[in-house]
């Protein structure tokens, strides 16, 4: 692309002065039009503003005054709405009590349509303004070749290379390389200040926080429970072990679904000797993501979990029917103590939750 | 002198004293810049930032990041003395004990939607106008880091309030974490501090929230914005628009009072949803608790795909020497995430490698005109769109009244053929649209009127399309030919590189994204009565059917 063509861009058509009025010039911008150029005898390169007669690029006026100042009366009614929504906010902010979820809703209500009132008003008002009040131009603006041109890549070349040398960084390598072994050993050294962030996984997925002889209390209430208190078949709640109810980290492993079974309905690979009277236990925990796998199906004995649907047949052991779940839910040895209530026999045999590298 | 004068002369004779500015602030006052109404999306993205920016800093004056433990005596009294952490509750005090405090969470939790939307619709547009082509290929990989930072950012910022649903979308990233091979157990050791849930996360995740992420999304709309500044803006095909110009109206005062415009309108979307729409009541959803979950849960709608692809992955699962490998959870969440970034990253220079195109593009390819790459995007879109839908199958299974696994077996199968048939589809409707391309110009635009001829013959006449919808009909971008130096060497020989397997997959992909109904199919028709229509001059009433600019 030589010089030239970056001052003209051939003739323009008809276009737009054909879809709209009170169309101003085409010319490319950053040049002064042929007339001018020619008249102060400039060599091309004038990107300067000319006292001498310039021609405008923009017209300064609408070709029709009486329109204009209507159109005027309503850009200033937009703009004077949108002051009187604003005051109303303000006064919505006074006048609306909250502490409440009714008035709170109330208060969102008087400040949330006067805020979209106030800005609306002044997006319509800056709109109608822009596309009726200013008269409409177009016009083209030359776009240079974006690489630089050859004679400034080579005075860059010559630049950089000049640096390199004079800074000796090329020529001594002994330098350089202890530089680059300095800057690697910095980089490297404060990531062992991220240890610190969390402890070692160490065995911590292994266990959950049942242990031989750990009542089952229900969920919410926090009361031990017997099998006569559950004994309709179908019956399924949350239970957790005692004493864990603030404790998230603990109940994040150890929630447990027990479904109350006929006791010749369950099947294998039920353990049966981990089950008391029909009821069986399983970790609630997904063993997909972890999401507590809550919903449960009476006529089927499924369980499914809301989160990705893996579907558990609570029947058999707990395996996956369907679903991205790998694992079968853990099943939880149980059995009642002296003073019959149900309690954990141990802790799962296998770790609950989400599988991970070191599971085996 | 006038007003303006003076004020020139002062304010703008005091700084360009010190600064020399009269000329670079003149040169970027007359900037032009074309106007398109798919330019605005990527202004959506720009001003919900902004909005967020606002919004978000007002909500950090009163969020409290901590997972201590209290028991809850506030407004709302149906959570009177239930245990949370305190994120949850200074959460419901923002809700219920300061004023317009509902609001800017809800006007900050449209506009990170929002944000999302538009960063998306933009991309696709780019996408298939083929902005992403040379010069711009840097500005896009700045996109696609955007995009993927946004998605986080949104996500973090969804987690903090520690109510039910937010802990429950922690919960999943825990078990993500945990199907990273070798590592996976360690990271989220120490990125939760310990073992799920902890009490570092709530607080770790809010600087990213307010201060790692927004920075680093700042510097790259920085970024952004200036190449695209310095680049100069893409534009449409029309009559006079080339790749050396740039045809719009100048910044000042034209630009800048439309965007100005549009950042309030945008403004006020937000707003007016935030008002009439309600969005994560936080308060209904109740403090998270490990053991507890409701059913239909869903993520924000920049999840939904990643949710999918969790839900209809085959319960995958190697374990050997000891060791696991959660398939089933690693590559929907970690690979299906990695894979379509990665994807996206590298299009614009498999497109070059494939069509050996090295020319600066600046004016903007019509879908049709590159049926290839339409159908590749409609093709990815239809991934996105089915990983997307299945995020909410137990909805759809619900509301359908279809059952649940079949959603997901339909799922499974079509994630491999819908973007296949997606692809045919796109490409042979992007040929079809050019032959009617080349017949409006061939034979013209039909006016609907019948003319009888003194014999008795019937005609349709016909009048050319117009100097402008030609300009948009006939620019086309031909994909050039693989040229003898690309899959020869310099001796003449056919090169290694043009002959092995990766050459000859060069060879054929070039010839796929070549296909294209010439725009003249031989019969000489320009449209001039050619074909025996009487035709009536340009500028008649009828419009229909034309190509906008």
């Amino acid at each position: 692309m030589t010089d030239q063509d970056d001052h003209f861009d051939g003739p323009r058509g008809d276009r737009a002065s054909r879809k709209r009025t009170g169309i101003a010039r085409r010319r490319v911008i950053g040049t002064p039009s042929p007339a001018t150029r020619h008249l102060l005898g400039d060599d091309g390169a004038g990107d300067r503003p000319s006292a001498v007669t310039k021609p405008r690029e923009l017209p300064a006026d609408l070709p029709n005054p009486e329109r204009a100042k209507r159109v005027e009366r309503v850009v200033a009614l937009c703009f004077t709405i949108s002051v009187l929504a604003s005051l109303a906010f303000v006064a919505s902010y006074v006048i609306f009590p909250i502490h409440s979820i009714d008035k709170v809703l109330k208060s969102n209500l008087g400040l949330g349509l006067s805020m979209t009132v106030a800005l609306l008003a002044l997006g319509v008002g800056a709109t109608i303004w822009v596309r009726h009040l200013m008269p409409q131009v177009e016009l083209t603006e030359a776009r240079k070749p974006l690489a630089s041109p050859e004679q400034d890549r080579a005075a860059f070349r010559e630049t950089f290379t000049e640096g390199a040398e004079a800074s000796q960084f090329v020529k001594r390598p002994l330098v350089r390389r202890t530089l680059l072994a300095a800057s690697v050993a910095l980089g490297i050294a404060p990531l062992v200040l991220l240890r610190d962030l969390g402890p070692l996984p160490r065995k911590q997925l292994d266990y959950t926080a049942w242990k031989k002889g750990t009542r089952l209390v229900v969920f919410g209430s926090n009361n031990p429970i017997t099998p006569a208190e559950f004994s309709t078949p179908g019956g399924i709640i949350t239970v957790i072990p005692e004493g864990t109810a603030g404790d998230l980290e603990a109940l994040a492993k150890a929630a447990v679904l027990i479904i109350k079974f006929r006791p010749e309905e369950l099947l294998p690979p039920t353990v049966l000797n981990w089950t008391v009277d029909g009821i069986v236990a399983y970790s609630k925990i997904c063993t997909h993501v972890g999401c507590p796998a809550a919903l449960y199906e009476h006529t089927t004995h499924h369980i499914l979990c809301p989160c990705h649907q893996s579907t558990f047949d609570a029947q058999r052991g707990a395996k996956v029917i369907f679903g991205p779940a790998p694992r079968a839910l853990p099943q939880l040895p149980i059995t009642i103590d002296a003073a019959g209530y149900l309690v954990a026999q141990s802790d799962f045999h296998e770790p609950v939750g989400p599988s991970f590298w070191e599971l085996g | 002198m006038s007003n303006a004068d003076k004020a020139l002369s002062g304010v703008g004779g005091y700084l360009d004293d010190r600064f020399r500015a009269a000329r670079p602030v003149r040169s970027f006052l007359k900037k032009i810049f074309p106007d398109h109404w798919s330019f605005l999306l990527g202004e959506i993205a720009l001003y919900t930032f902004i909005i967020l920016l606002l919004t978000g800093t007002f909500l950090s004056l009163f969020f409290k990041p901590s997972m201590t433990q209290i028991v809850y005596h506030g407004s709302y009294t149906k959570l009177n003395g239930v245990r949370m952490s305190e994120a949850y509750a200074s959460t419901l005090g923002i809700s219920f004990d300061v004023r317009g405090g509902l609001l800017m969470r809800q006007v900050h939790h449209w506009a990170a939607i929002l944000f999302l939307a538009a960063i998306m619709a933009h991309m696709l547009r780019i996408f298939f106008t083929g902005a992403f082509r040379k010069p711009r290929e840097i500005n896009w990989i700045i996109g696609i880091t955007l995009l993927s930072l946004g998605i986080i950012e949104g996500f973090v910022g969804y987690s903090l309030p520690d109510d039910l649903l937010s802990g429950t979308g922690l919960r999943i990233l825990e078990g993500v974490l945990l199907s990273i091979p070798i590592i996976g157990t360690y990271v989220t050791f120490f990125i939760f501090g310990g073992q799920f849930p902890g009490q570092d996360i709530v607080p770790r995740m809010y600087v990213v929230h307010i201060l790692l992420i927004p920075a680093l999304i700042l510097a790259l709309v920085a970024a952004h914005l200036f190449f695209m500044f310095h680049q100069k803006h893409t534009q449409f095909s029309g009559k006079g628009h080339t790749d050396r110009n740039v045809v719009g109206s100048p910044m000042y005062p034209y630009f800048m009072a439309k965007t100005g415009a549009w950042f309030f309108f945008v403004f006020a979307a937000t707003a007016g949803l935030s008002t009439f729409a309600q969005i994560n009541p936080i308060w209904l959803f109740g403090p998270y608790n490990p053991a507890a979950i409701s059913a239909g849960s869903q993520p924000d709608f920049y999840m939904g795909w990643l949710e999918g692809a969790l839900r209809m992955m085959p319960a995958w699962q190697i374990t050997a020497w000891g060791h696991t490998l959660s398939l089933s959870v690693f590559i929907p969440a970690l690979l299906v995430f990695g894979a379509l970034m990665t994807g996206l990253t590298l299009y614009p220079f498999l497109e070059q490698w494939v069509t050996g195109d090295k020319r600066e593009h600046h004016v903007l390819d019509r879908p049709r005109n590159a049926p290839t790459r339409t159908a590749i995007g409609v093709g990815g879109v239809t991934f996105y769109g089915v990983l997307w839908l299945l995020g909410g199958n137990d909805l759809i299974a619900r509301f359908f009244d279809i059952q649940l696994y079949w959603t997901n077996w339909f799922g499974r199968v079509i994630i491999i053929v819908g973007p296949i048939i997606a692809y045919f589809i796109t490409k042979r409707v992007c040929l079809g649209l050019q032959r009617k391309d080349r017949e409006l110009l061939e034979h013209g635009v039909e006016t609907g009127i019948v003319l009888m001829r003194p014999q008795g013959e019937f005609v349709e006449v016909t009048r050319p399309v117009s100097e402008d919808s030609r300009a948009v009909l006939t620019t086309r971008n031909e994909v050039p030919q693989l040229t003898a130096a690309q899959t020869t060497d310099e001796n003449g020989v056919p090169s290694p590189a043009g002959h092995g397997v990766m050459g000859r997959l060069r060879t054929r992909l070039n010839h796929v994204f070549a296909e294209e109904i010439p725009l003249s199919d031989g019969h000489g028709g320009n449209g001039h009565g050619g074909n025996g229509h009487p035709e009536l001059p340009v500028g008649a009433d009828d419009k229909r059917s034309e190509p906008s600019g």
